[in-house]
């Protein structure tokens, strides 16, 4: 039964000794203890946070950065499909141009030789000519060396001239 | 508030379970003692005054206060009397009474004279009895005289003190740690205390006391690890340890009325509507006013004798398991007594963990119904 009855002295000294005591570790302990680790806590949240908010970035930035490769590639594939049509063109074009130059020379050509010809034919016939009076002039001079001859052909042309 | 939490806690089961294992094994004792007195009464009669070991007497006076401290074997540190008298201040030194606990040695100052008798100081009476003894007794030998204010520096005040340097210094120790190591990862000390103080703000003070629980985290910490380390201490069976100091119904009811202050302060409107307004018909109120209003005082007074009677019962029990060589007479009892007692101290270390939890929890929970806001 002591034992359930307190004694006065260690009653008074247990109330100091408590009281002081948290007076004393929640001024000097924990106070700067739980500050201290709720400002730690605080700092890692944040730090986390932060890294969420990095990896968010990054994740954006890469999305951004494969937004713009397929961009720049579907732009070299639409250069490059215009370059080769302009070359197309280009080829046909001077194709067309090279053909009808051709065509043209070739006409040029033929005109040309049209004239060449018609110009030989009538070089040729004025020489036919010229031979045939030549011709002409020598059988009749060989012919009228004789008298008897001259007469013939004399009595021929005007036969022919009776007949006419 | 939802109390339940507090009864699924798992430790609360392993208390039972120890508290049925320590009920079994304080049963064991005593039948030992019976037997033995028995054997003893039928072979040694003659030898019987001299051999009979009074296993109650010895526990309870190794688990009381005293004005020595004893050290080993005859050698006591004598600590200062102080009483507070109608003649002023008396003070003398505890070996002034020559290890004398039966009031046979008188001590003399300023005109009074005092004596001790089972560690208390008396006035001591005119004339010895028959025994020698300057008290009268009554049929139960308990002292009739009248006492001085005593306020003596015993073992428990001693320790006390001790464990108030103790915990100033370590805790100071952990602050500093904190200063200087701001915002890095705790060293040493400091993060061996980090996880039982985050303990006792995440898992007592918040789940109990909700957003406000930050006002009372200084009380909280304080009686949690005063508990612990008193707890602790009382465990070391030589000098800096060896009292009883959370096992002393003065400390103990010290505590248990700052919870109870608390509580009392910081109830708010609520708290005291349910207590003196409760929602029941109003003729419920003769039944039910009285029930709440005693309740106020049964929940620290409960929390009073929690303290008291298990750190008191782990003594007891630790002591009366040594004994067990003196109750049998036997040095071949010795090992069994060693093993128990090293399980029992092992036991004892949980229990000083756990009751510095429920003391705690309990004084959180008891603040958070005071505080809680109902909406």
């Amino acid at each position: 039964m002591e034992l359930l009855l307190p004694e006065f002295g260690l009653v008074i000294f247990q109330s100091i000794a408590f009281l002081l005591l948290m007076f004393l570790l929640a001024k000097f302990a924990w106070k700067p203890i739980l500050a201290a680790i709720k400002e730690r806590e605080q700092s890692i949240d944040e730090a986390l946070n932060k890294a969420e908010l990095a990896k968010q970035e990054m994740a954006r930035l890469t999305s951004q950065n494969e937004e713009l490769m397929k961009e720049a590639r579907a732009e070299r594939d639409s250069i490059l499909k215009e370059a080769k049509t302009l070359k197309d063109n280009i080829l046909t074009e001077a194709k067309t141009q090279a053909h009808s130059e051709g065509a043209k020379l070739i006409e040029k050509a033929k005109i040309e030789i049209e004239n060449q010809k018609k110009a030989a034919l009538a070089e040729l016939k004025n020489q036919v000519s010229t031979l045939s009076l030549d011709i002409a002039e020598r059988v009749l001079r060989n012919q009228l060396q004789d008298k008897a001859k001259q007469e013939d052909l004399v009595a021929n042309l005007l036969k022919d001239v009776e007949l006419n | 508030m939802d109390c339940s939490h507090v009864f699924e806690f798992k430790v609360n089961r392993l208390i039972v379970v120890f508290a049925l294992f320590l009920a079994f094994f304080s049963v064991t004792p005593a039948a030992f003692a019976q037997v033995d007195s028995l054997a003893t009464d039928s072979t040694h009669a003659e030898t019987k005054a001299e051999k009979k070991f009074d296993i109650g007497k010895f526990a309870l006076h190794h688990i009381a206060d005293s004005h020595s401290w004893h050290v080993i074997g005859h050698t006591y540190i004598n600590l200062p009397v102080i009483l507070y008298t109608p003649n002023g201040l008396v003070t003398f030194s505890s070996g002034e009474f020559n290890h004398d606990d039966e009031a046979t040695v008188v001590v003399e100052r300023n005109g009074q004279r005092f004596v001790k008798m089972h560690e208390k100081i008396y006035y001591a009476s005119e004339v010895a009895n028959a025994h020698g003894q300057y008290v009268e007794l009554d049929e139960k030998h308990h002292a009739l005289n009248k006492r001085p204010l005593d306020l003596s520096i015993t073992k428990n005040v001693c320790t006390l003190l001790l464990s108030v340097l103790v915990l100033l210094a370590v805790f100071f120790n952990v602050a500093s740690g904190y200063r200087k190591r701001k915002g890095k990862s705790p060293k040493g000390l400091q993060s061996w205390m980090e996880p039982i103080i985050l303990f006792v703000r995440d898992d007592i003070a918040k789940p109990n006391l909700g957003h406000k629980y930050e006002r009372f985290m200084p009380y909280l910490l304080t009686v949690f690890f005063f508990i612990w380390f008193n707890n602790m201490l009382g465990l070391v069976p030589f000098l800096p340890g060896g009292a009883n100091l959370t096992g002393n119904i003065a400390v103990t009811m010290i505590l248990a009325i700052a919870t109870f202050g608390i509580t009392v302060f910081n109830g708010n409107k609520y708290y005291w509507k349910h207590i003196f307004m409760p929602d029941v018909p109003w003729w419920m109120y003769i039944v039910m006013v009285p029930v709440e209003l005693f309740g106020i005082f049964t929940k620290p007074i409960a929390l009073m004798i929690r303290l008291f009677a298990n750190i008191t019962a782990g003594h007891i029990l630790v002591l009366s398991l040594i004994c067990l060589v003196f109750v049998f007479n036997s040095l071949y009892i010795a090992p069994i007594s060693i093993a128990f007692a090293v399980f029992i101290g092992a036991i004892e270390l949980l229990v000083a963990f756990i009751q510095a939890f429920i003391f705690t929890i309990l004084s959180a929970l008891f603040i958070g119904m005071a505080i809680e806001e109902h909406h």
